[in-house]
């Protein structure tokens, strides 16, 4: 039972490497207007409170398979996605819940995905780990550790070959990190200066593995070294620092100047997947995280100092959001399941000679 | 209104545990996220979290309770304000309502055949006319894939080859010859060799509308790349519930090359063939490679398009007009007879036509069929042919095990077990790595006195 303590650095920012035009790093955090703290809050409170949902009704046999939580994460999502602007795409592995939803996307598709349901995103045919929304710009939802990063370059591709303007956000953990398909990616993105901001969510550990016990060089920031992308370490906690940083990178990038990698480093409370009890580290590890680091709580509190809202305005935000949950359950129980005949459908599509 | 814990369900097997001790007393205050019991699984003792903050109201199961099952009602949480009045009624225990029918009932059910019939394949027509006045032009196979090419990028702003050695250096087996020069390196990109990574950058653009063209050096290389052409391309379409596609064509030279060993010379057609949500093309003539590489590049499907090396160099007439398209999916008859019908595809066919060459000396009429499509294969086409010849010999360069003709000798007894008159016969690649020698690479590859052989055998002469 390796219980290294291998606890999230804080925001120090790692200088960029060399080479162009890389951002500067803020010596501070900027401040969020009240707006953007209550924006964050909404959308971090709907991320924890749908987990926590998916949680439970897959204790009820609701959602079957695998079903890995997001709770913990919530502000690099959130963060990242208040930084970019509309036709950036998204593309991440299985742990995609909150990705979809900070993208916008109906939690009632999403859990009626997680329900195998006709209501479900992929109308029941994707399950947990694969959900798409063309409409969106989310490419997924990859199974396939690593899968995403190579895919992702490629939107990439297709942004600098339509010159459209675009980023493709490109989200994986510190266990895909190693992965060699990510090098490869690293090295044509950078040969081809590819508009891609690599966002690493390092929950420091890889299922059950902590990152120290599977990473030779850790800091993953210097994982683009070797093909002069330049990178930062940002305290994935704090939902201002995310979106300062991403906002930077996504600017880097659509500058024309290539890559950005920016490492998240940020702690999942749950287990792997809802089968994993977490053996591997200390309860007290999770503790000090959920109670000095907690993104939500973080927000909150800013909140409450600020006066822009009252225990009671965030008690109706609370109910707001419990509400949205609930129906988004409920819908996904309700939804019936795909009919018999969609075996059959959407695997090519048929041409006319 | 208070808050029912149930027995959860803590992998996607279990279906009952031990809850194996309570880590809260009733009247406990809780918080989202508090520890409130152990529960022991089949694998590992798991702990279990409060969902919701509230006021243990009552714990229903007793600690150290066996084979509780799942859903079972445990705990009761009263929330702000409710006292435990709330909660008098609620029995000992209860069992929550299952969800609808199990799937895999619904599974069951949907393979029976009457229940939800597998699509009828799509009717596809025969090759194209020829426009009366369509010169014809004697043209290689290789030149016939760049014209191909060339043509679909000229119509379609979007379409790109990408691969390893396909601008500067002309490709490396010089299919691409002259592409950089007229599209620029925009369009004709040289890649790194980096199989794996170009093959899922290329899968990636194809989602966000792109149509390109990834060329393997060789098929051998795309073993490295093969988890992003079935798990990536093939498969999001159904994944994504129809609403993403990957029009993207997978190519390049397939199957035993000569002299050059094991590691390049293995042939892939059933690896592919075996995978729904792939076309998968090989063509034999140049007309054929063009007119199909054409089809391959316009189809919104991921397309798995095998060439062969050796038949690279071979001419064969081309009609001389941008518009030769020939449908996936449909095989050829190339050469009519009515003793035996010989079904191969690829450079197989070179052995089944010199076969039938030999035959015909012996006055023996042998129907030769060109697959062209291994997916989906036609098999009206070969099981018309068996009607009439009602013998059947199959002849590819790839391993027997699960081949391609293993596929086809199954199909034809389920569908035309009347009409055979002796066994299937298949003559395929030996069941070897291939050897380096050159006597013992002969032995490996099949040969058109194999070929003949077979049917003497069908025809028990």
């Amino acid at each position: 039972m390796a219980t290294k303590k291998a606890a999230p650095k804080k925001t120090a920012a790692k200088k960029s490497v060399n080479r162009k035009t890389a951002p500067r790093k803020q010596p501070e955090v900027p401040a969020f207007t009240s707006d953007e703290d209550l924006e964050s809050y909404k959308m971090m409170l709907t991320i924890r409170r749908f987990e926590e949902k998916a949680g439970q009704m897959y204790g009820m046999g609701l959602i079957g398979g695998f079903c890995h939580l997001y709770i913990g994460q919530e502000a690099v999502v959130v963060g990242v996605q208040m930084a970019s602007v509309e036709g950036d795409q998204m593309i991440t592995g299985y742990r995609d819940h909150g990705h979809m939803l900070a993208m916008g996307l109906d939690p009632k598709g999403v859990m009626a995905e997680l329900t195998g349901r006709e209501g479900g995103l992929s109308r029941g045919k994707g399950g947990s780990m694969h959900m798409f929304s063309a409409e969106k710009h989310f490419y997924g939802g990859h199974g396939i550790v690593g899968a995403q990063v190579s895919l992702g370059t490629g939107l990439a591709f297709a942004n600098r070959y339509q010159d459209n303007g675009n980023v493709s956000f490109v989200y994986f953990g510190d266990g895909a990190a190693n992965q060699g398909q990510v090098y490869e990616s690293f090295n044509m993105a950078e040969l081809w200066e590819l508009p891609v901001v690599y966002v690493i969510e390092n929950n420091q550990y890889a299922m059950g593995t902590a990152i120290s016990r599977a990473s030779a060089q850790t800091d993953l920031s210097k994982r683009g070294v070797s093909f002069n992308i330049p990178g930062e370490q940002v305290d994935g906690m704090d939902v201002r620092a995310v979106k300062d940083a991403a906002a930077r990178a996504a600017e880097f990038c659509r500058s024309g100047n290539g890559p950005f990698i920016l490492e998240t480093n940020t702690y999942r409370y749950r287990g792997h997947s809802m089968s994993d009890p977490a053996k591997y580290r200390a309860r007290e590890e999770v503790n000090r995280m959920r109670e000095e680091h907690d993104p939500i709580e973080q927000v909150k509190a800013r909140l409450l100092k600020s006066k822009k809202i009252d225990e009671a305005g965030l008690k109706e935000i609370d109910a707001e959001v419990r509400t949205m949950v609930t129906e988004a359950a409920n819908f996904a129980q309700e939804s019936p399941e795909p009919d018999p005949s969609e075996l059959w459908t959407d695997i090519i599509e048929e041409v006319q000679a | 209104m208070s808050i029912e814990i149930l027995m959860p369900a803590l992998s996607p097997t279990m279906e009952e545990g031990t809850l194996a001790k309570w880590m809260v007393k009733e009247g406990d205050e809780v918080r989202s996220g508090d520890v409130i019991a152990e529960i022991e699984t089949d694998k590992a003792t798991m702990e279990l979290e409060a969902i919701d903050e509230g006021r243990i109201g009552k714990l229903v199961v007793a600690e150290g309770t066996e084979n509780v099952p799942v859903n079972d009602l445990i705990a009761v949480l009263l929330l702000d304000g409710e006292d435990a009045t709330a909660i008098e009624n609620i029995p000992s225990s209860t069992t929550a309502e299952k969800p609808d029918a199990p799937s895999t009932e619904r599974a069951a059910e949907a393979a029976g055949s009457e229940a939800v019939p597998a699509p009828v394949t799509a009717v596809v027509v025969s090759d194209p006319e020829i426009p009366d006045g369509t010169e014809m032009q004697s043209t290689t196979v290789r030149e016939a894939l760049r014209d191909a090419m060339a043509e679909e990028m000229r119509a379609d702003e979007n379409v790109f080859v990408m691969g390893e050695e396909v601008a500067e250096y002309q490709g490396a087996y010089k299919v691409t010859q002259g592409l950089l020069e007229e599209f620029g390196p925009r369009r004709v990109v040289d890649t790194p060799i980096t199989e794996h990574g170009f093959a899922g950058l290329a899968s990636g653009a194809a989602m966000a509308g792109l149509r390109p063209i990834v060329e393997f050096m060789t098929f051998n290389f795309a073993m490295q790349a093969i988890d992003h052409i079935i798990n990536s391309a093939a498969k999001t379409r159904y994944m994504s519930g129809g609403q993403m596609t990957c029009p993207i064509v997978f190519r390049g030279p397939n199957g035993p090359a000569a002299r050059v060993g094991a590691q390049h010379s293995q042939d892939y057609s059933a690896w592919y063939a075996h995978v729904p949500g792939l076309k998968v093309v090989a063509p034999y003539s140049a007309s054929d490679a063009k007119g199909l590489l054409k089809a391959a590049i316009r189809d919104p499907n991921p397309v798995v398009f095998l060439e062969n090396e050796i038949l690279y160099g071979r001419s064969f007439d081309v009609p001389e007009t941008d518009e030769w398209v020939v449908p996936i999916g449909k095989a050829k008859v190339l050469r009519e007879g009515s003793d035996v019908t010989i079904v191969s595809f690829s450079m197989g066919l070179t052995y089944a036509l010199e076969a039938a060459d030999k035959l015909a000396e012996e006055g023996i009429k042998a129907e030769v069929i060109d697959l062209r499509s291994l997916r989906p294969l036609d098999t009206d086409t070969i099981i018309a042919s068996v009607q009439k010849t009602n013998r059947l010999v199959l002849v590819e360069e790839t391993w027997p095990i699960c081949g391609i003709g293993s596929e086809i000798a199954a199909q034809v007894q389920e569908k035309a077990f009347d009409y055979l008159d002796a066994p299937i016969l298949r003559i395929s690649g030996k069941d070897v790595p291939m050897p380096y020698a050159a006597n013992l690479e002969k032995l490996a590859l099949p040969s058109a006195s194999e070929v003949v052989a077979a049917v003497n055998s069908v025809m028990y002469r």
